[in-house]
Parts: C-alpha cells; sequence; structure tokens
C-alpha cells in the first residue's frame, strides 16, 4: 500500500481498521487484559470473598508472606522439577520422532501424528482417570506388568507415595505434551533447504554432520517457539493434580497453579492467589526470555 | 554413501521398531478407556488385567445413563424434555465449542485482517500487547476472571467459559498470518472500483484467508471442548456442566467405580477424536501456521 497517504486516507484507515477490530477488541481488553491487570492490581490488596468490603491496599504483605510460606515454596520447587525435567525431554523426544517420520509417505506420517497428537485430544479428564486406573494399588496394570517382571516383590501406591507421585504426574504429562512439537518439527524438518542438504552429502558429510550443520541451525526457530510452548505448560501442569492427587501426599505433587486455585477456592483469600499468579508469570516470562537469549546465540 | 548402507538401514528399521512401540503405548490408554467402559466389574476389578475383555456388557453405559436426569435444554422458563444427565453435559459442551467457535471466527477474521492491511495509529502497540499476552498463562488470570464474571452475573453461565476462549489472542496471530498473504493490488483495485469495506471483506479478504478460518474453527473447537480449568472455575451446577467436568465431578464421588467412570470417559473422549480425525489436516496446519517464525 502507499507509503504516503491523504490526511483524509489516513482517517479513512483509522476508522475502517478499529471497526474491524472493535468485536475482537472487546473481548481480548474484557476478559484478558483487564483480568490481567486487576490480577496485578489485587496482589497488593488483601481482597477475599467478601465483597461488602472494598480491597484494602496492603503494599508488598501478600509477597512478604509468599516468601514464609513453607506450601508455596515446597509448590515452587515442584514446578521447577517439572519444568526442567519436562521440557528437555519434551524437546529431544518429538525431535527424535519427527525426523524418524518426516520423510515418510503421506498415509503413515499421517497415522503417527495422529498417535501421538491423541493424548491431547482425548483431553484432560479421560486421560487423567484413565491413568489413575492404570496406578491404581490394587487393580492397576503397573503393579501387575512390574511384580510379573520382578522389577517389584509388592504392590506399590504410586500416587500416594511421596516418592513416586511426582513422578507418575510427569509421566501423564509427558505423554499429552508430545502431539503439537511433533507436528511443529514435520513441518519445519521438511522446510529444510534440500539443497545444502544435498550438496553436504556430496561432499561426504555423514549424517550426524548434516543434522548440526545444516538441519538444526535451520529449526532453531521452531525449537524456541516448542522450548517457550512447553515451559508454559509445564508451569501451568494443573488438571492432572487436582484429579489424581490434590497436591498430596504431603504436598509432594503440591504445585503453583494447584496452590493459587486452593487458595481461591478454599481460603478465598484472593490477593495472596494473586500475587502467586504474579509471581508465576515472572518466572514464566523470566524464562522465556533466557531461551530466547540463549537460542540466538546459537 | 554406499559405505554407511548398511548401518544406516540398520539404523532405519530399528527406528520404525521403536516408533510402533511407542505408537502403541501412546494408544495404550485410549484402549484401556473403550474396553474397560465395556468390561463387567469382576473383570474391572481384578488384580490381574484382561487384556482383552472375555465377555462385553453395557451396564456401564446403562449406569452412566440412569444418574440424574436433567432438562435437554432451559431457555428462560422453557425447557425441553428429560434426558440423562450426560447427555444434558454433552449438549452442554457442544452448545459451548460451537459459540466459542463460531464468535473465535468472527472476531478473529476481522481483527487479523486489520492488523495486517490496516494502517492504523496505535497498530504496533496493539500487536505487542497481543504477543505478550499469548506468551503468559491464561490461568494466572483465574481469580480476577471469577470476580469478573460474578459481577456481570455470569458466574456458573457457560458463556462464562466461552467469552475468555474467544478473548484468547492466538486467533487474531494466527489470521494475521494468513491475511498478511493478500496482494496490496487487490484490496486497491477493490477500492477502485467502489467496493465499500464490508464487501471488500466478504468477497476479497474473506475466500483468500478461508483456509486459516477453518484451522482456527477446528482449533479452538478441540481446545475448547477440553479446556478443563477454565470449565472447572466457572461453573458448579449440575444442569451446566460439560461433560469433561461431570466426569470429573462422578469420579470424585464414585471414585472406585472404575467401570463407570471409563464409560464417562469414552462418551467425553470419543466425540472429540472423530471430530479430530475429520478435520485432521486443517489442524496441523493451524498449529503449524500459528507458530511464531524466527
Amino acid at each position: 500500500m502507499t507509503k504516503t497517504m491523504s490526511p483524509r486516507l489516513r482517517r479513512q484507515e483509522n476508522i475502517s481498521g478499529y471497526l474491524f477490530l472493535l468485536p475482537s477488541l472487546v473481548f481480548f481488553l474484557g476478559f484478558v487484559i483487564y483480568p490481567m491487570a486487576m490480577c496485578i492490581w489485587t496482589s497488593f490488596t488483601d481482597a477475599n470473598m467478601n465483597s461488602n468490603t472494598a480491597d484494602r491496599f496492603i503494599g508488598f504483605a501478600n509477597y512478604v508472606e509468599l516468601w514464609q510460606d513453607p506450601v508455596f515454596l515446597k509448590a515452587l520447587v515442584n514446578t521447577i522439577i517439572i519444568v526442567v525435567v519436562s521440557v528437555p525431554v519434551v524437546c529431544i523426544f518429538s525431535l527424535w520422532v519427527a525426523s524418524a517420520i518426516y520423510r515418510m509417505k503421506e498415509g503413515p506420517l499421517s497415522f503417527f501424528r495422529v498417535v501421538f497428537y491423541l493424548p491431547v485430544v482425548t483431553g484432560s479428564v479421560a486421560v487423567t482417570v484413565v491413568w489413575k486406573w492404570m496406578y491404581n494399588n490394587y487393580y492397576g496394570i503397573f503393579n501387575y506388568l512390574l511384580k510379573g517382571a520382578g522389577v517389584i516383590d509388592k504392590n506399590i501406591n504410586w500416587l500416594g507415595d511421596p516418592k513416586y507421585a511426582l513422578a507418575c504426574i510427569i509421566i501423564i504429562l509427558l505423554t499429552t505434551s508430545v502431539g503439537q512439537p511433533i507436528v511443529l518439527y514435520v513441518s519445519a524438518l521438511s522446510n529444510v533447504d534440500q539443497s545444502l542438504v544435498e550438496a553436504a552429502e556430496v561432499d561426504g558429510a555423514t549424517n550426524t554432520q548434516v543434522f548440526w550443520r545444516i538441519k538444526w541451525p535451520q529449526i532453531m526457530p521452531t525449537t524456541l517457539y516448542i522450548l517457550i510452548i512447553t515451559t508454559i505448560n509445564s508451569f501451568q501442569c494443573f488438571a492432572l493434580i487436582q484429579l489424581l492427587t490434590s497436591g498430596g501426599p504431603n504436598y509432594a505433587t503440591e504445585t503453583v497453579m494447584y496452590y493459587i486455585y486452593y487458595t481461591a477456592f478454599k481460603l478465598y483469600r484472593f490477593g495472596y492467589g494473586n500475587a502467586m499468579g504474579v509471581i508465576l508469570a515472572i518466572f514464566i516470562a523470566a524464562l522465556s526470555a533466557v531461551q530466547f537469549r540463549l537460542a540466538k546465540e546459537d | 554413501m554406499s559405505k554407511n548402507n548398511g548401518s544406516s538401514r540398520a539404523y532405519r528399521i530399528f527406528s520404525i521398531v521403536v516408533l510402533i512401540l511407542l505408537a502403541l503405548l501412546f494408544l495404550f490408554p485410549l484402549y484401556w478407556i473403550l474396553t474397560g467402559a465395556l468390561k463387567p466389574p469382576a473383570a474391572i476389578n481384578s488384580p490381574t488385567p484382561q487384556w482383552w475383555p472375555k465377555e462385553f456388557t453395557l451396564r456401564n453405559f446403562q449406569a452412566l445413563f440412569s444418574r440424574r436426569s436433567a432438562p435437554l435444554f432451559q431457555l428462560g422458563s422453557l425447557s425441553g424434555p428429560t434426558v440423562p444427565g450426560a447427555i444434558r453435559w454433552l449438549i452442554n459442551t457442544v452448545f459451548m465449542a460451537v459459540m466459542a467457535m463460531i464468535l473465535t471466527c468472527l472476531t478473529a477474521a476481522m481483527a487479523g485482517y486489520a492488523l495486517a492491511k490496516k494502517r492504523f495509529t496505535g497498530r504496533f502497540i496493539l500487536f505487542s500487547l497481543i504477543v505478550a499476552a499469548m506468551a503468559l498463562p491464561k490461568q494466572v488470570i483465574l481469580i480476577p476472571l471469577i470476580r469478573e464474571m460474578s459481577s456481570l452475573g455470569l458466574y456458573d453461565n457457560i458463556w462464562a467459559v466461552i467469552f475468555p476462549t474467544v478473548g484468547w489472542p492466538f486467533g487474531v496471530f494466527l489470521m494475521k498470518q494468513f491475511a498478511e498473504g493478500i496482494p496490496g493490488e487487490m484490496l486497491e483495485a477493490a477500492r477502485i472500483d467502489g467496493a465499500g469495506e464490508a464487501m471488500t471483506f466478504t468477497n476479497i479478504v474473506y475466500p483468500m484467508i478461508k483456509p486459516g478460518v477453518g484451522a482456527l474453527a477446528i482449533f479452538t473447537f478441540i481446545s475448547s471442548w477440553n479446556d478443563y480449568f477454565m470449565q472447572l472455575i466457572m461453573l458448579t451446577s449440575s444442569n451446566n456442566l460439560t461433560i469433561s467436568l461431570g466426569i470429573a465431578t462422578m469420579q470424585a464421588e464414585n471414585s472406585t467405580d472404575y467401570g463407570l467412570i471409563m464409560a464417562g470417559a469414552a462418551l467425553a473422549a470419543v466425540p472429540i477424536i472423530i471430530v479430530f480425525l475429520i478435520f485432521q489436516k486443517y489442524f496441523t496446519k493451524g498449529i503449524t501456521m500459528g507458530a511464531v517464525k524466527g
């Protein structure tokens, strides 16, 4: 379009632009930006269930209290463990699967893509209840299989044991997290410049060299995007915890997201819960920024 | 090339074997839901699993459908015929997903076009705001959202789940990516021919971004159907639940009747899996186009 516009045309562009944006803006500002702003504001207040009294401004009191709250600190540590374990595993696993399938014919390619995406589509509730059954102390297949293989000699209460509960949650989280990264990697790998790959092969480069020297740099933006979405997903791990363990046993699976929910629905401390939300958002933003920097340096 | 042919061939066979094993592992939970839903209690509550049901039964589904009943729908004082509660949950879920899909596609298509092709003041700031909002976890705003919906009188109402879904800026972002591809000359030509803004949008812009709208539609439908978190915090009374939420509530009440719970899980999962399989191509496209490039 023309770079210089007459004032009349510019006004027209402004009016029509905002008219097209209006319906979307109503929802975006009303149900995303406004709550975000309120989240920050109420984190500095003692907001609670009682809607008759106005929220009282209490400065940083909620934030100070957070760092003395053992449950919050435990939840933060668990959340970080979930992120640190699941992000690399999801990235490496999905990159491996994608490179194994991306050159297949359309039929098998679609088949594998669908299969790995299936746990996402099945929905967190359906997936969680079936895993709960599989982990069950008496009727679960894990105890049956592991006992049969001689790995364990008596049944383990997987979700009820603080030693195993978090690991059990992470395993389910992994199966529901690789679907989208695989789709993205398949598309990125098939867009790699084939002429560069062929040139390198003519020069006698091995498959490993071709991968690291040519393909890896070209799929870097995709890797970065996957790192960020997987990080956000892992930080938000909630349904599994709410349905399986409620943060227990003895806070072994308490996560920040679950604690926010608990603070809001069981303790009715809205201000305190929002302070946790702000901290969580800052963590995610900081991590995304670090990943972005690292990826850019490579 | 010829020197590592043998090893690369062995690696290919190895990787296909591993892939097939992994595929079986990923399919297993779904298989276990579907067969579990059809097993009698004796087979379910046995420490030795029945890998293939020896006996098929529909009693789990009968139990699911004979639980509390509800009117099929309620519009003001008008209410539909009485049906099993699970059917009502399914209807609620379909309504929610369809409304979220229609509203998202409509608003996002218009906004994406404006962001891509209109040179209005504040365009850059608005776009930055959209990208920043996308990078933040939407779950952290749960408390302000609950309070906002309560003050709007929408708490425990299906619209309280729909509106935040429509507001989520991913759709606008996706539509902008598609609308960038519309040649400026076509819009210029339409203007010269005297076409109004609305006509330009319906006759030129919409046909060009149609594949994108398709991708967004299916993406929104599936993610809204499965957005358990938003449903959980907004809906409370039994008649207003979605199917996922209903199954979760049922699970909390009878946590040991796995046959019944698997029947519910099957009812929640099978419709959305069928939708996914039918529109799988569009869906994949939506995911790939939505990824930030560079």
